[in-house]
């Protein structure tokens, strides 16, 4: 499958979207086992992203991937901004000056974001973070070919952020809680669950919408 | 070079300039501090501001970094990644308690101390009993 620059501009504007409309959501867990602004951070850094795209309206996949990155810097200010910002530069850095990118790139694109995030944010697999969902999205992407796969990964995606219910965080403003933390799903697992429902959308046009609100709190 | 520059790197900016405060008096004016700290009128940090305060400092000086919490090391380093190789090689960002590292540190600093030694008495604020019984 191809992913071309135009689907890239839909799917940040529909993710910005899906995060207003999950604001309260996220910021619940948040409130829950961190410092309660997740979707408030997420929501107007990626409306911010969203506006910057418009604006700049960047000619190659790469530079729309920075664009949505410096935005993200300069408006997220808890962990979110630096990881996500983490993710769209190492996604910048594999799809330079391409136009389209097809199912090869976008895995190693995915692979590079996935070791951004444990370089910049130093958590292993199962600490009760987003790179749970990012560990698990990027390996079924490795192991699995074929056209179903993607529709197939929000299974896949949607059992990952649930698992991080009941583990105990190690990382990040949850971890102060220790087995308090047990119970609620990770807010920025729920983040990235919901970064593949939507890329998966725009990618093929027919993933379905997920009811996170109703499966994670 | 000149003497070792500081950027204080905070969630909030009340903290921040509160630091700023108590250092440059500790300093004078000898010592060029910066702070970058919160996003608008909300408590966070930004890659984008820690690198803008970083193009403050005076050119040719080391710079420090000091920050307060988790996250806001995740956006120092990715503000060293940014900037160009040569701005970024003058830029350590130090692990220190936040109050008696950056005052540490600048009154190292003013008294024209190398910016290894200035790195030293930072780190060794954490050493510092504050009670002796």
């Amino acid at each position: 499958m191809e992913f071309g620059l135009n689907q890239f501009k839909e799917f940040i504007t529909e993710y910005a979207q899906r995060l207003e409309e999950l604001k309260s959501t996220l910021n619940e867990l948040d409130n829950r086992i961190g410092d309660g602004d997740h979707g408030t951070n997420m929501a107007r850094g990626f409306q911010v992203a969203n506006q910057q795209l418009q604006a700049k309206n960047p000619t190659d996949i790469g530079t729309a991937c920075n664009t949505v990155a410096m935005a993200l810097l300069g408006n997220v200010g808890g962990a979110s901004g630096p990881l996500y910002g983490t993710i769209f530069m190492k996604l910048a850095s594999v799809f330079k000056e391409k136009l389209s990118v097809d199912d090869e790139m976008l895995l190693n694109g995915f692979l590079f974001a996935k070791n951004g995030i444990i370089e910049r944010g130093k958590a292993q697999y199962g600490d009760k973070t987003m790179l749970d969902v990012w560990e698990t999205a990027t390996s079924f992407l490795q192991s699995n070919v074929g056209t179903n796969r993607y529709r197939d990964l929000m299974t896949v995606v949607q059992e990952a952020v649930l698992e991080t219910r009941d583990r105990v965080a190690k990382k990040g403003r949850a971890a102060y809680l220790g087995p308090r933390s047990a119970g609620t799903c990770d807010p920025g697992s729920v983040s990235s669950g919901l970064f593949f429902e939507v890329f998966v959308r725009a990618l093929d046009g027919e993933g379905a919408i997920i009811r996170w609100e109703t499966l994670v709190l | 070079m000149g003497n070792t520059s500081i950027v204080i790197v905070s969630h909030s900016k009340k903290l921040a300039e509160g630091l700023l405060q108590i250092a440059s008096q500790m300093a004078g004016q000898s010592v060029h501090i910066g702070i970058a700290a919160g996003i608008g009128d909300e408590l966070g940090t930004s890659a984008p501001a820690i690198v803008d305060e970083i193009m403050k400092c005076p050119l040719e000086s080391p710079i420090l970094l000091f920050f307060d919490l988790g996250s806001a090391l995740m956006n120092c380093q990715m503000a060293l990644e940014i900037l160009p190789d040569d701005i970024a090689e003058r830029v350590t960002i130090v692990d220190a308690p936040l109050v008696e590292g950056i005052i540490s540190a600048s009154v190292s600093a003013s008294l024209g101390q190398t910016n290894l030694d200035v790195i030293n008495a930072a780190m060794e604020a954490y050493q510092i009993r504050k009670i002796l019984d």
